[in-house]
């Protein structure tokens, strides 16, 4: 899961600074108050429902933020002890900050978590693993990924559309930028290739064997070769002028989906949700297929229950309900979000599973492909701020603030600081 | 008589202490909710703590101020800190003055202008910023609509540095010269009519009035309204840090060409969670603002009547 950048949630953010004590956990007429706090589109707005019908005792309120106001909120209830919700959800670029401080953590392993490990992907239990033992989190879905891509636009420049076409014209991502140079050429007036250089520099980091950081928690960008070959890659894509120049996730970019001003975009599972949401009238104009270079990994998201909460064993049971394989292989058709439980990728009923809002892509099988294939990368603590980082840099080229060069120099600096 | 002299008695206490229970409502909350804040800042900010770990802080001193002097985001932060208080203050009372000048006429509903300088000032920063980064797009922005109708072309007015302290220097402005002007303009009705009957018969135009009369009689308010714009103006952090929603909020543009310094604090203290690094940026943002405040009183105090 990632920002679904609306921000008014930004309102909340001086405010719950301060003071917000929102009332979690207070009781009222016998009824149990539980809040979750989410970011974007998790698709449980069905299944809280049920759980409360099914459970009358619990009352659940469900207080959505943008992305980046949602964790940093998070941090500052935790630093102050007071306002969390009793679940927070905390994405894959911040679990090793906040398992950095277990102790603000409710300890899954000790509300029986232990018997649930082998419901996920090995990896994706131990990500949210503290360094002595504790588990901080339950894993909801995991960002394999795709691209997404517009039929119609693509079909203007003279491409195929098919998506087994599509997928056999870029093979790699040196081919998919070589595309987009023939796209281009023909492309509709105000349409470019991809949305932001941001957005596929992140697919390709997600895809390298070693990430930004070492296991040893090391900042290694700097001498990362298969990074800095991505970044040169994606630099000359940008220079070639296959750049909308919209960064993921902020309001230009939702409105970069309304208006179309691209033709691809780097399509992590949640992904789906986001574009079903940013531009519903585009149905069946997108496709998806499978993604250059094959496997990889961006986003993907964990429940926790911070200890502060008033009705934690309760919390627990919910966050254990929504993360169990049932739950998660309905978010998967409901919103498209790729279940972290391996149990599914091989159940028929998800791998059979066609997208009509995509064209019926076949996203069960593309999906649960991605994500046999996808080899989990080591995710170092800041690895969500890094993100944010070079994503900074890519825009201040597309900007044309300053050249590939300066801008990897700068950003290796800044990391590195 | 013991009872009298005991009424008595009471009666002395009561004038003596009860001012002091009058106005100690508000040194309560302001110890509790200002000063012991303050203190507690500048308290964290010699200690080396991480925001979610206060139980392994260390105090370190003025490791923080040593760090601070030499690390160039800061400075940056600093220098946009000053740009912005520039771009915000002096137009904002200067349109200020203006706009009372204005409504100080006789003209019909001047009540409904009066009461409709003040709406932007009740509204909301956040959907105000959110509003005009829309206004301000690259893409689809009416301002650069506006633009390109006269050919002037199109502004990524995020990217650039003079760009982008203009489009937040314009959300500040609009929504704070309202309320000056209501200050200004309840002063300049206690102006006496006479002053500006003789100054007529002197052969004074309007704008001579205007600025040897009108305006040496504002001074305190003057002063007054440039102190209050400069504490806000120096702190800005919610135009900035929504002008460019996103993930990368906190570093106020791709190359922090519009991080405040207190968008800087912000980041540090929960970006980085560097709890003592940021509060250390909030004691020296404090100061300078005392001084810039300063500044501004020097300033404004040199308007006189020739």
């Amino acid at each position: 899961m990632r920002p679904k950048a609306l921000a008014i949630g930004c309102a909340a953010l001086a405010t719950a600074v301060v003071l917000s004590g929102c009332g979690s956990g207070t009781t009222s007429g016998g009824k149990t108050k539980l809040t979750i706090g989410l970011f974007g589109n998790f698709g449980y707005a069905e299944l809280l429902k049920e759980y409360a019908s099914t459970h009358p005792d619990v009352e659940i309120t469900d207080r959505t933020a943008s992305y980046s106001d949602h964790h940093k909120n998070l941090a500052a209830h935790l630093a102050t002890n007071n306002g969390a919700a009793d679940i927070e959800a905390v994405d894959t670029g911040y679990i090793n900050q906040f398992k950095a401080t277990p102790d603000k953590f409710v300890d899954f392993n000790t509300k029986g978590g232990d018997q649930l490990e082998d419901r996920w992907l090995p990896w994706k239990w131990e990500a949210s693993l503290s360094k002595d033992g504790k588990q901080i989190g339950y894993g909801t879905d995991i960002g394999g990924l795709a691209i997404c891509y517009r039929r119609d636009l693509l079909q203007k420049a003279g491409l195929p559309a098919d998506r087994d076409q599509v997928a056999a014209l870029w093979p790699t991502w040196q081919d998919f930028i070589a595309a987009g140079k023939r796209f281009q050429t023909n492309a509709p007036e105000g349409v470019k290739w991809f949305d932001g250089g941001p957005t596929v520099l992140n697919a390709i980091v997600g895809q390298a064997s070693v990430g930004y950081y070492d296991k040893s928690d090391k900042i290694t960008v700097g001498d990362n070769k298969e990074i800095k070959a991505g970044w040169d890659l994606v630099v000359d894509g940008v220079q070639a002028g296959l750049s909308a120049k919209l960064l993921y996730s902020t309001p230009v970019w939702n409105t970069g989906f309304k208006q179309g001003q691209f033709a691809t975009v780097t399509c992590p599972a949640w992904q789906m949700a986001k574009i079903k949401d940013q531009a519903p009238d585009a149905a069946g104009k997108w496709d998806v297929t499978s993604v250059p270079g094959g496997g990889g990994n961006w986003g993907g998201s964990y429940l926790t229950v911070p200890k502060q909460g008033k009705n934690v064993d309760k919390a627990v049971e919910l966050a254990a309900w929504l993360t169990a394989p049932e739950q998660q292989a309905r978010v998967f058709t409901t919103s498209g979000l790729l279940p972290s439980t391996p149990k599914l990728y091989d159940d028929p009923a998800i791998v059979g599973y066609k997208n009509p809002f995509f064209n019926d892509a076949p996203v069960g099988k593309l999906f649960t492909d991605a994500a046999k294939k996808l080899q989990p990368q080591y995710q170092g603590p800041k690895a969500g701020d890094i993100q944010t980082a070079i994503g900074n840099a890519m825009q201040r080229v597309e900007q044309g603030k300053q050249n590939g060069e300066e801008s990897w120099r700068q950003f290796v600096a800044d990391v590195q600081k | 008589m013991p009872v009298i002299d005991k009424t008595a008695r009471r009666h002395r206490w009561d004038t003596r202490f009860a001012p002091y229970g009058y106005v100690a409502p508000y040194f309560l909350l302001f110890g509790v909710f200002g000063l012991f804040p303050l203190l507690y800042t500048i308290w964290v900010s010699l200690q080396h703590r991480n925001l979610l770990d206060e139980g392994g802080a260390s105090v370190v001193w003025f490791d923080n101020y040593a760090r601070l002097l030499v690390d160039p985001y800061f400075w940056n932060a600093m220098g946009n800190t000053m740009s912005l208080w520039l771009l915000t203050t002096v137009p904002q009372i200067l349109f200020a003055l203006g706009i009372a000048a204005l409504l100080n006429r006789k003209v019909r509903t001047r009540t409904l202008f009066r009461m409709g300088v003040i709406l932007p000032n009740i509204t909301s920063v956040a959907a105000v910023t959110i509003i005009f980064a829309q206004l301000f797009g690259r893409d689809f922005g009416l301002i650069n609509w506006v633009l390109e109708l006269f050919g002037a072309g199109h502004v990524d007015w995020q990217a650039g540095t003079a760009t982008s302290h203009v489009a937040i220097a314009v959300m500040v402005v609009w929504r704070w010269t309202g309320y000056h002007a209501l200050i200004f303009l309840a002063s300049m009705q206690a102006i006496s009519p006479s002053l500006y009957e003789a100054a007529t018969l002197d052969g004074a135009s309007g704008r001579q009035q205007f600025w040897r009369i009108t305006v040496p009689l504002l001074r305190p308010q003057i002063i007054f309204s440039t102190i209050i714009a400069t504490t806000g103006n120096m702190r800005l952090l919610a135009e900035p840090l929504l002008f460019n929603p996103g993930a990368a909020a906190a570093t106020g543009g791709s190359d922090r060409q519009f991080q405040t310094a207190a968008l800087y604090l912000y980041e540090q203290g929960f970006t980085n969670y560097d709890f003592g690094y940021s509060s250390a940026i909030a004691v020296v943002l404090a100061i300078a603002t005392v001084i810039v405040a300063g500044l501004g009183y020097l300033v404004t105090k040199r308007i006189q009547t020739e």
